[in-house]
């Protein structure tokens, strides 16, 4: 079955930010806890199914030599649409995401499903390729904001973990434990994937 | 004396690489030689300082008299799109040496996060003609600066031995965790 492959290859072959390294700023800059995680990781799941849909219905229409800006400015129109919804309904979670919202814009991610995907496919396979990308990109940011903010904070989900004796191991929670975060999470899982490659042959 | 420490902290404290996490896939891509790297970091400093001051333009001069607010993100990166393929014809014809030193990197610069996050972040700072005039290509400097010194470290990895699952961007990362560490130093400062 295509469609289930397309749609589970954004947990396996293509989990972003891990296989595909790309769209790293919103992973680094929003995981703070696991709440904004996931919360940027849908709205990104949102833009990416949107507009993979939309790019997927235009592509005879739309002319190859324009077609990055074409892609860019409907991106940027239901990336407008999400920051007006959570303005409206989430605004502390909009609050604490700041101007990462705007900037999925210009997340790697999106750009590049439009164009290596949905550019080329007919459009029930594109809305299964965003969806499932999408949603392997919001359990990447749930993974490092439950990590960052257990250790961090020593909280999950804002309950206490470790009870109040627990001192929290500050870096986590700033700029360099976000990056040492990640790549930590990518040096393990090259060893797993190293582990399974040896253990097959 | 204001001026001095926004330029302080543009570059320093509140490095946008390090410190702000924007930017971070051409830090990444592009930090493998040196001279990848100052062709990076010329071409954003050069398209940062004008980016910056022409949307701030926009919004001050068309968006906000209008109450188009809201459309921001979308007049932004059309700006910037258009700005970056600007820049690449005119250097095509009028800097041509240049243009052959920057190369591929001009065009990458339009879905560069940096650029744009810059941009917004003047806007939400409200910053007047002259603090925006220096707040962007003091980013822009900072920018430049972190991901030469990233590349000078990055050239010693391919004579370092290493695991090969640790190799490549998982090492860079964690490099890049204790380059931001250094540069939290630099807190105390503005």
């Amino acid at each position: 079955m295509r469609i289930v492959k397309e749609f589970t290859k954004g947990f396996t072959t293509q989990l972003p930010p891990f296989r595909l390294v790309l769209g790293l700023c919103p992973v680094l800059a929003v995981t703070t806890t696991v709440e904004n995680g996931i919360g940027m990781g849908l709205a990104a799941t949102f833009v990416l199914l949107c507009s993979n849909v939309m790019i997927s219905l235009l592509r005879k229409v739309i002319p190859s030599k324009v077609r990055i800006a074409c892609f860019i400015v409907l991106i940027a129109s239901f990336v407008v649409i999400v920051e007006l919804v959570m303005k409206a309904f989430f605004f502390g979670l909009s609050q604490s995401l700041g101007i990462f919202i705007p900037l999925i814009v210009v997340n790697c991610i999106i750009l590049g499903r439009a164009e290596a995907f949905a550019a080329k496919n007919p459009v029930h396979y594109a809305a299964v390729d965003g969806l499932g990308v999408g949603l392997g990109f919001t359990l990447s940011l749930a993974v490092v904001g439950a990590l960052r903010e257990i250790l961090g904070q020593g909280t999950f989900f804002g309950s206490s973990v470790f009870g109040p004796g627990f001192e929290p191991f500050a870096f986590m929670a700033q700029a360099p434990g976000a990056f040492v975060c990640l790549g930590a999470l990518l040096f393990l899982m090259n060893v797993y994937d190293r582990h399974r490659l040896r253990m097959r042959t | 004396m204001d001026l001095i420490m926004l330029v302080i902290g543009a570059i320093l404290v509140k490095n946008i690489l390090l410190m702000q996490y924007l930017g971070n896939c051409p830090f990444l891509g592009t930090s493998k030689r040196m001279e990848t790297a100052i062709g990076m970091g010329m071409a954003v400093i050069f398209t940062m300082t004008l980016s910056t001051a022409i949307t701030w333009l926009v919004s001050r001069a068309i968006l906000v008299p209008l109450g188009l607010e809201y459309l921001r993100t979308i007049a932004f990166i059309l700006v910037i799109a258009a700005l970056v393929q600007f820049v690449e014809i005119f250097m095509k014809k009028a800097m041509p040496a240049l243009y052959q030193a920057l190369g591929i990197f001009l065009p990458l610069i339009t879905t560069n996060c940096a650029i744009l996050g810059v941009a917004l972040l003047v806007v939400e700072k409200q910053y007047d003609f002259v603090h925006m005039m220096v707040f962007g290509p003091a980013s822009a400097a900072g920018f430049a600066l972190a991901l030469i010194l990233f590349a000078g470290i990055r050239e010693r990895f391919r004579i370092a031995h290493m695991p090969r699952t640790i190799q490549d961007t998982a090492i860079g990362l964690i490099t890049a965790g204790l380059m931001s560490l250094a540069f939290l130093g630099f807190k105390g400062m503005a």
